[in-house]
């Protein structure tokens, strides 16, 4: 029988990012006892690597915003599957959260009379991003660890967890393993918050970093509750393309709000040649417009290449594909090209985009200041999730909540840059004020210890096929899944390669339940991803499956065989479960009839 | 509307003609970059890494191809995969973002994800060993929780009231550049772990280091904070320790000028509270406190 380290709490939160750590403080203000769970060190969770900035409606720039745009502005970008009470809620308090960050020690960017500074930035009518440079995120986490440390948080560092517990219907805990040695931990806890990100690993090319393996996806889908949207993956379109080491790496959207612009290989602007009609009356007309609107100027309209996330990539894949990319894959982002219209531009870019500079400077050995980059599409984030209540973040199984990027509903089929990191704010506090006063309603739960003993059986397995005849490793099975899903689920989709999308996940599921590792269980990275494979496997699963069954393009889904917006799948979400026998069942769900008043706001702001 | 798209095409070429030729021409010697590594075959390298579980340990020589523009993070990746699976290693971002995979490559303290294996004479083995100012786990990873305790024993960020009447505050971009420098840190500890003190006299308990001495400072400087750590720093953080060799700013990879604009004026207040017998008596007299003097400068 395994021993466990034994740990109890009213809530346990899975995941320190911001959304984690939110939730962590929110809870242990209402006086829960709160365990934190991070899978790596306190302060290194993939909030840091947020660059552009918190879109709140504080109006400190262009006083025409309000909650009201902010809120019309996320429902278009998301294509109208958003959950409209989240899209309504996180408009509303996102301007509180960011303000409480900087009571507890952020330090925002500046306005000339001294109040939080704002940017412009892709589908946002008014420039609307609180930020730091170009490091909004690390900021972010910084503050909130900082507070974090001094509340009465139990903090259990380098501990990733395997799978939840449940007593009967409602949630029970989790059990996991510490890094350093290899123990395992059983958490009994009334509540569970999951704030562990997204997927981004399943794919080749990523922004996101080894923890985006889709532990929170799978662990819910694995206790039983409802994902949604998972079709919806969105490729942010500037991650760098050279060297082949760095491919993937994020190039901030912030780099087009300061002036950047995109351009083809024979340095011909090619955002101006297809502009949605739903954004037309918001974007400028010529060059000139939409400089003028990135340097402030109130009456300009946004250039092409700050329309939203999902265009402007396949508008990027379009030129490649059609011959006229740059010589490694992708197109020209240029921002050195803002020397004809600043006297001091070399020193501006420095000062506006500081690790960006550094980026391709030391990566790359390119002066951002005095040449284009090269970038292409990486897989960023994933808009789907486990599906909530919009008030609540609890998900359909009692006990469980939800938030972040591992929530679902607030950004529908695309997530406009800027609103992920009030998405953790918001929704982190949140989950964690509902998953407290849950946990004070609840009677302890009981863990059922057998449960958790076949967990860790399954789990140490790999250990015990060591020097078997199948011992291929974990790690080539990991590389061959993220390529076949680059190839096959990736930005472009289309029937056939999805069906062969899933007879693959078939056959890599069988090789990974024959992956050996070598070693102890000591700090073991190979066992690590061996765990981590089957989430990825799952998440997989769900995003192809999601995706087979949205038969239409809208947002974040591109399908070659169906390439219009079809209005019909404007209603429903597609919603993932675990059926009786373990299979994976797949429904559409109606969204619910929005409210007149919301109606209305969307309306006026056409 | 027809004539929409013709209209706008003509304003873009207009403002785009020198643009292209400059989009070319870096084109070109994008290509040439990648030419340079496609024409030659793949080489390899050795790389001489740490392996062992808790204080004992080995250099142990692994080979491994390398392809252009790699950094160590990606060989040790590939070790990983071919032949060392449980070779532990910490990393995050691997965009020099989070500060997670600290080591000392050829004995220098770098992170691994930046250092680009074009810096290093590849001729030569090149030799990866973990942190040595903090005590080793397994392999690469060292226990590095005396930093977070540390921080712990630092007061809290402490707001003075709102100056606004819809409760926020205004402060200057100079101020915010002041400290905004501060809080680029990225929480490597590759100061730590070159700081003497910590290194070689292992005064872990008594000195909090550069890292939280830069943590300190920017609380200190903070626009809004009101509290006056000098006493603390003097007496719980062991700043006197620091002899002001400025190691830690020089393996800094966020450059933040650790010794200058950190330590050194930390080092001032305490001098100035402790050692100055003269202002000793003009705050005993007026009964002034630094919290006073903290807010003035903001005003």
């Amino acid at each position: 029988m395994p021993e466990y380290q034994r740990h109890e709490h009213d809530v346990l939160v899975i995941g320190a990012g911001g959304a984690g750590l939110r939730a962590a403080i929110e809870a242990a203000h209402v006086g829960a006892s709160v365990g934190l769970v991070c899978k790596s060190l306190l302060g290194k969770a993939h909030t840091v690597m947020a660059e552009g900035g918190v879109a709140a409606a504080l109006a400190n720039v262009d006083d025409r915003d309000n909650w009201k745009v902010h809120f019309a502005d996320t429902m278009r970008g998301g294509q109208y599957l958003n959950n409209w009470r989240m899209a309504e809620l996180h408009a509303k308090e996102a301007p509180d959260r960011v303000r409480e960050l900087e009571a507890w020690g952020t330090v925002f960017d500046r306005t000339p009379d001294g109040r939080i500074l704002q940017r412009n930035f892709g589908g946002h009518k008014y420039p609307r991003l609180a930020h730091v440079g170009d490091r909004t995120g690390l900021e972010m986490i910084r503050t909130l660890q900082d507070y974090a440390i001094y509340q009465p948080i139990d903090v259990h560092m380098e501990c990733t967890i395997v799978s939840l517990l449940k007593d009967g219907n409602r949630i029970a805990g989790a059990i996991g393993y510490d890094r350093e040695r290899g123990r395992f931990k059983l958490f009994s806890a009334k509540a569970v918050v999951l704030a562990t990100g997204g997927i981004g690993r399943a794919y080749s090319v990523t922004s996101n970093s080894w923890e985006y393996t889709g532990d929170g996806h799978a662990l819910a889908y694995n206790a039983g509750a409802a994902v949604q949207d998972m079709e919806f993956v969105q490729f942010h379109p500037t991650g760098m393309v050279w060297p082949p080491s760095v491919r993937g790496i994020l190039v901030t959207e912030g780099v087009r709000g300061e002036g950047g612009i995109l351009v083809n290989k024979e340095g011909r602007r090619f955002m101006f040649d297809d502009i949605p009609e739903n954004y037309r009356n918001q974007t400028a007309d010529s060059e000139e417009e939409g400089w003028r609107y990135t340097q402030g100027d109130k009456n300009a309209r946004r250039p092409p290449e700050l329309l939203t996330r999902d265009h402007v990539a396949r508008a990027i894949m379009k030129e490649v594909r059609e011959g006229r990319g740059s010589p490694h894959g992708g197109v020209f982002l240029d921002i050195s090209w803002i020397r004809s219209k600043l006297p001091n531009s070399e020193e501006h870019i420095k000062k506006k985009l500081p690790s960006m500079y550094h980026q391709f400077k030391q990566l790359a050995d390119i002066d951002i200041t005095k040449e284009p980059m090269e970038v292409g599409p990486t897989t960023h984030y994933v808009m789907g999730g486990v599906r909530v209540d919009g008030d609540t973040q609890m998900s359909t199984v009692p006990g469980l909540f939800a938030a972040g990027e591992v929530g679902a509903g607030l950004h529908g089929a695309n997530r406009l840059g800027g609103n992920s990191l009030s998405d953790l704010l918001v929704f982190g506090m949140r989950a964690g004020k509902f998953a407290a006063e849950y946990a004070g309603r609840q009677t302890a739960p009981r863990a059922d210890t057998q449960q958790a003993d076949d967990i860790v059986r399954v789990a140490l397995e790999p250990f015990n096929r060591q020097g078997g005849q199948n011992g291929e490793g974990p790690y080539q099975v990991e590389h061959d899944l993220q390529a076949m899903m680059q190839e096959l689920v990736g930005i472009v989709r289309r029937e056939d390669e999805m069906r062969r999308a899933l007879d693959s996940l078939k056959a890599l599921r069988e090789r990974a339940r024959k992956v050996s590792v070598a070693g102890n269980r000591e700090y073991n990275p190979g066992w690590h991803t061996a765990l981590d494979l089957q989430n990825l496997l799952t998440v997989s699963e769900i995003v192809a499956r999601a995706a087979l069954e949205r038969k239409e393009s809208r947002g974040g889904h591109f399908r070659d065989d169906f390439p219009e917006k079809d209005p019909s799948y404007g209603k429903f979400n597609i919603v993932i479960r675990r059926g009786p026998a373990g299979e994976m069942q797949v429904t559409r769900e109606q969204i619910p009839e929005m409210r007149d008043d919301l109606k209305r706001i969307i309306e006026e702001n056409k | 509307m027809d004539a929409g798209p013709s209209v706008r095409e003509k304003k873009v070429s207009s403002v785009t003609e020198a643009l292209a030729r400059n989009v070319v021409e870096s084109g070109q010697r994008a290509a040439a970059r990648s030419d340079t590594s496609a024409g030659t075959e793949k080489r390899s390298a050795t790389f001489r890494v740490w392996r062992g579980a808790g204080p004992t340990g080995e250099l142990r020589d692994y080979s491994t191809s390398v392809s252009e523009g790699m950094v160590v993070l990606d060989a040790i990746h590939q070790i990983q995969a071919e032949t060392a699976g449980d070779l532990a290693v910490r990393w995050n971002c691997k965009a020099g973002k989070c500060g997670s995979c600290s080591a000392e490559i050829n004995g220098m303290p770098r992170l691994m994800c930046m250092t680009r294996l074009s810096e290093l004479d590849l001729q030569k083995p090149v030799t990866v060993e973990p942190m040595r100012a903090f005590p080793p786990v397994k392999d690469l990873v060292t226990d590095v929780s005396s930093n977070f305790r540390a921080k712990k024993r630092i007061r809290r960020f402490t707001p003075r009231p709102p100056d606004a009447p819809d409760g926020t505050w205004r402060m200057a971009q100079a101020d915010a550049d002041r400290v905004q420098e501060f809080r680029k840190c990225i929480e490597c500890f590759l100061c730590q772990d070159v700081c003497h003190v910590l290194r070689d006299h292992h005064l872990h308990e008594q000195f909090i280091g550069p890292r939280l001495l830069v943590h300190a400072a920017q609380l200190e400087m903070h626009p809004l904070d009101i509290l006056d750590r000098t006493d603390d720093l003097k007496e719980s953080h062991g700043i006197g320790y620091c002899n002001i060799t400025k190691c830690c700013t020089k393996v800094c990879p966020e450059n933040i000028t650790i010794t200058d604009n950190a330590i050194i004026p930390l080092k001032e207040r305490v001098v100035d509270k402790h050692y100055d017998p003269l202002g000793k008596l003009v705050r005993l007299v007026r009964g002034r406190n630094s919290a006073d003097r903290h807010q003035g400068e903001v005003r």
